[in-house]
């Protein structure tokens, strides 16, 4: 086989998200009243970016082989905690942005600790963690309010050269800055190996307990940049228990939407994202389509199914059915 | 061994797990520039010994020492720093990796902080090539890899580490003839090259062509230590199982079995791996399946036993046409077929269940009433399973990964058993089991067709076809190219119509050799 070939197949899943969200977003476009605008393309970045960051560190715990159920709530905490800290002149704004983000990757860092070397099993042991950070983000923000730096707020949703989304830019520059880094690591290919097979990466002298821990760390730092965006986007601060334990299911819906196996070893944050902004346009074509608000739950769910599905349709042509298992 | 400064020594090492004790003062030399071979049966210990070298357990007492000085390894990668690389029984790639990833895993080439993946496929080329396997794509997952190639990934690997000391445990045992030929040239390469390499295998003939020393293990002891060729097979078998040994296999009928086929295939095509096969077995009649590794005789089994969709032809079940399509539609009772896997650890036993509930799971149906299990029956059973095949276990109710690679073939073996098949087809049962399990595998089995079964067997290594089966299908590339009945089943005849040579006189010294 030639080496284009192997490529094709390393990124099948990104290039299926890839696919699913391009026809979603052509479909949505057409049919909205403003047609394929730059506005149209803003708010749609804008609402995307948010679940495509929480589906990023979702993607970092899954392939270890984990899954990081207190995502969400890290992005509640860091909104909470930035609609204090990241305000006034830009000295301060700057290091408060410094600051929400240590505190994400701080969170990110003791679910790791507790997982890796407390040898907790990572569902249990994020559902108690994410329990905490929501507490903490609670007493932060017992009611919504604060603000926030609005000239950086508006910076950073709005367009760069009144065409290109900000936020979209924001994220290519945190993809570049995380994860293609750590993706290309040793610690990086230690959290793959250990999440495809523990024991082979143990025998073979891989770090894994760093590459997990580093994973669990960074998961928790992009989390907060979420969490940094949502105040952006909103100026205020809020723990919203049904939002955040919303974004955290959603990021696992993304993540498989976008090719990652949730058995671990497999996937790339680059499909997640995908994932992500598939699974957001699939909110906004209920809108387009003007369906009566009762039905999105329900038509969202049954669409989600249908795209999950398309990543299954290999297992028809399997013909040894063992290989059904791998 | 006399005048050699050793590179490696270890004296007096001892290992205890629990009550048992896996190694008792233990003794061994390794030189430089030799191939040193490990025998024993399974549980002598030998295992323990090379994960001592290899720092995956540490030894309860004793000392270990490299070039004169004493060392002691916390983890498989300290173990490697000092030059000692093992290449495990069991796989130890990361099967979602590609291969190049995989050679450089314990040490990836880094540029910038980040790994050089330029650097990196230059390395797992050259690996690959050093071990004669250039063919393998250094992208290609090792999951889609065949477990040959995956071996062959193995011993690239290791060689990519630069070792000093090379360990070999069973690493030919999932191999083709073709591999183990390009793997012996390496090795002997390699110790030109000054490296020191010990090797444990389960094959006198490869230890013969290759070992410059042995080593024979027992009960955890170093028994006795002499120069490859000194000794006979005979007197190394009986050193490794400390009694007499003889009559490894049982004898054949001389009477001719019943004349009904009860399991039949015309015509059996399957996508390219199968091709137009045709076979019978009879009642009471043992048919093996030889032929290299790879040519579909793993398919023709799967098929059989309905696991492959698209099956093109026909099986007869008692010379009336079956369709079955699924494993539990061919351990029906009226089909009656049993299928032992290859490999007992993923397809053959749930490692963490206890024996028990390995040994119920295929006969469930028969042991439930309306539903429940019923337990005094399902004991009788199994308490009759346990007996017959003498599995050796500290209970019924442990892990069956706490078992030996023997006993634990035995469980998956029995757990057919407990439903009375009439059709069992075997798919390399022996292989990586100790000489004695192997015996009694081989008694079992004419027992059971002594006792009306037909019995469809595969197996890799030669000497077992020749001594349990009444004939020999040879397949190659997916069709039955030869068929070999009685006193015609011998080395040369499977070797050379494996290779798919004619004729029997001159050809054939080539296709032995390759």
């Amino acid at each position: 086989m030639k080496d284009w070939r192997y490529l094709l197949a390393e990124q099948r899943g990104a290039l299926l998200a890839l696919g699913i969200f391009i026809v979603m977003f052509i479909i949505y476009t057409t049919n909205h009243p403003a047609g394929f605008t730059a506005n149209v393309v803003q708010t749609a970045a804008n609402k995307g970016v948010l679940l495509a960051f929480v589906a990023m560190a979702q993607t970092l715990v899954v392939i270890t082989a984990g899954i990081d159920l207190s995502v969400g709530m890290i992005l509640l905490l860091t909104n909470c905690l930035a609609s204090w800290l990241v305000v006034g002149t830009p000295l301060e704004t700057t290091l408060g942005v410094i600051a929400v983000l240590a505190a994400g990757l701080v969170c990110g860092a003791i679910n790791g600790a507790i997982v890796i070397y407390g040898r907790l099993q990572p569902i249990v042991a994020t559902i108690a963690t994410g329990a905490v950070y929501y507490g903490i983000g609670l007493l932060l923000r017992p009611f919504p309010g604060g603000s926030v730096n609005e000239d950086l707020a508006d910076a950073l949703t709005g367009k760069l050269f009144d065409v290109i989304p900000t936020s979209l830019v924001a994220l290519l520059i945190v993809v570049l800055v995380v994860w293609v880094p750590f993706s290309r690591s040793e610690f990086g290919r230690a959290a793959y190996a250990a999440g495809s097979s523990e024991t082979a990466a143990y025998m073979s002298g891989v770090p894994i307990r760093r590459g997990k821990f580093i994973a669990y760390a960074l998961a928790g730092l992009l989390a907060s940049v979420g969490g940094l965006f949502l105040t952006f986007f909103t100026y205020t601060g809020e723990a919203a228990y049904a939002s955040g334990n919303a974004y955290t299911l959603f990021s696992i819906a993304a993540v498989v939407l976008g090719g990652v196996s949730l058995f671990g070893g497999k996937g790339s944050a680059i499909g997640a994202i995908f994932g992500a902004l598939a699974f957001r346009t699939i909110g906004d074509l209920l809108f387009v389509f003007d369906f009566d608000p009762l039905w999105q739950p329900l038509f969202q769910g049954v669409i989600l199914l249908i795209a999950v599905s398309l990543g299954a349709f290999a297992l028809f042509r399997v013909r040894n059915r063992l290989e059904w298992f791998l | 061994m006399d005048g050699a400064v050793p590179l490696f020594r270890m004296e007096g090492i001892s290992k205890r797990y629990g009550g048992v004790r896996a190694l008792e003062k233990a003794d061994l030399e390794v030189t430089a520039g030799s191939i040193h071979a490990i025998l024993g049966e399974n549980g002598a210990g030998k295992s323990t010994l090379i994960k001592t070298m290899a720092g995956v357990v540490a030894p309860d007492e004793g000392r270990m020492t490299l070039d004169g000085r004493e060392v002691s390894f916390a983890s498989p990668a300290a173990a490697n720093q000092a030059g000692i690389v093992c290449i495990f029984q069991e796989l130890s790639l990361v099967p979602e990796l590609s291969v190049a990833d995989n050679i450089v895993i314990s040490d990836p080439p880094k540029r910038f902080g980040m790994i050089d993946r330029k650097a990196q496929r230059q390395i797992a080329e050259e690996a690959l090539a050093r071990a004669g396997a250039s063919d393998i794509h250094p992208r290609a997952l090792v999951k889609d890899l065949p477990l040959s190639r995956r071996q062959m990934v193995e011993i690239a690997k290791a060689l990519a580490r630069k070792p000093r000391i090379l360990i070999l445990d069973e690493a030919t045992s999932a191999l083709t003839a073709a591999d183990v030929a390009k793997v012996f040239e390496v090795l002997k390469r390699l110790r030109a090259e000054g490296l020191a390499l010990l090797y444990i295998s389960h094959r006198m003939n490869e230890i013969a062509e290759l070992a410059d020393h042995c080593t024979v293990f027992r009960n955890g002891r170093n028994v006795a230590s002499y120069p490859a060729g000194s000794k006979s097979d005979n007197e190394v078998v009986e050193l490794m199982i400390g009694r007499e040994y003889s009559h490894i296999f049982p004898p054949k009928p001389v009477a001719a079995p019943a004349a009904t086929p009860v399991l039949e295939a015309r015509n059996l095509s399957w996508a390219d791996r199968l091709d137009n096969i045709s076979l019978s077995v009879k009642a009471g009649e043992v048919v093996g399946l030889g032929g290299l590794d790879g040519q579909g005789q793993r398919e023709l089994l799967l098929a059989f036993f309905g696991v492959l969709r698209g099956l093109r032809g026909e099986v007869l079940i008692d010379g009336k046409p079956a369709s079955i399509s699924s494993p539990r539609a061919a351990s029906d009772e009226r089909v009656g077929m049993a299928l032992i896997p290859e490999d007992r650890k993923t397809e053959g036993l749930m490692l963490p269940m206890t024996v028990r509930e390995n040994l119920s799971f295929a006969a469930l149906d028969r042991l439930a009433k309306g539903g429940i299990i019923d337990r005094a029956a399902e004991q009788r059973l199994i308490d009759d399973m346990v007996g017959l095949l003498a599995i050796k276990t500290a209970g019924l109710d442990i892990p069956v990964g706490a078992l030996s690679g023997g006993n634990q073939q035995k469980v998956v073996i029995a757990k057919w058993l407990m439903r009375q098949p009439r059709i069992i087809l075997l798919n390399d049962p022996t292989r990586g089991i100790d000489v004695g399990t192997k015996q009694e595998i081989y008694q079992l089995m004419r027992k059971l067709a002594d006792a009306g079964a037909a019995i469809l067997f595969y197996s890799t290594d030669y000497d077992e076809l020749i001594g349990c089966c009444d004939r020999v299908l040879v397949l190659y590339d997916g069709s039955v190219k030869r068929e070999l009945v009685g006193a015609d089943i011998t080395e040369h005849a499977l070797i050379a119509s494996a290779l798919n040579i004619h004729g029997d006189g001159a050809d054939m010294k080539q296709g032995a050799g390759a």
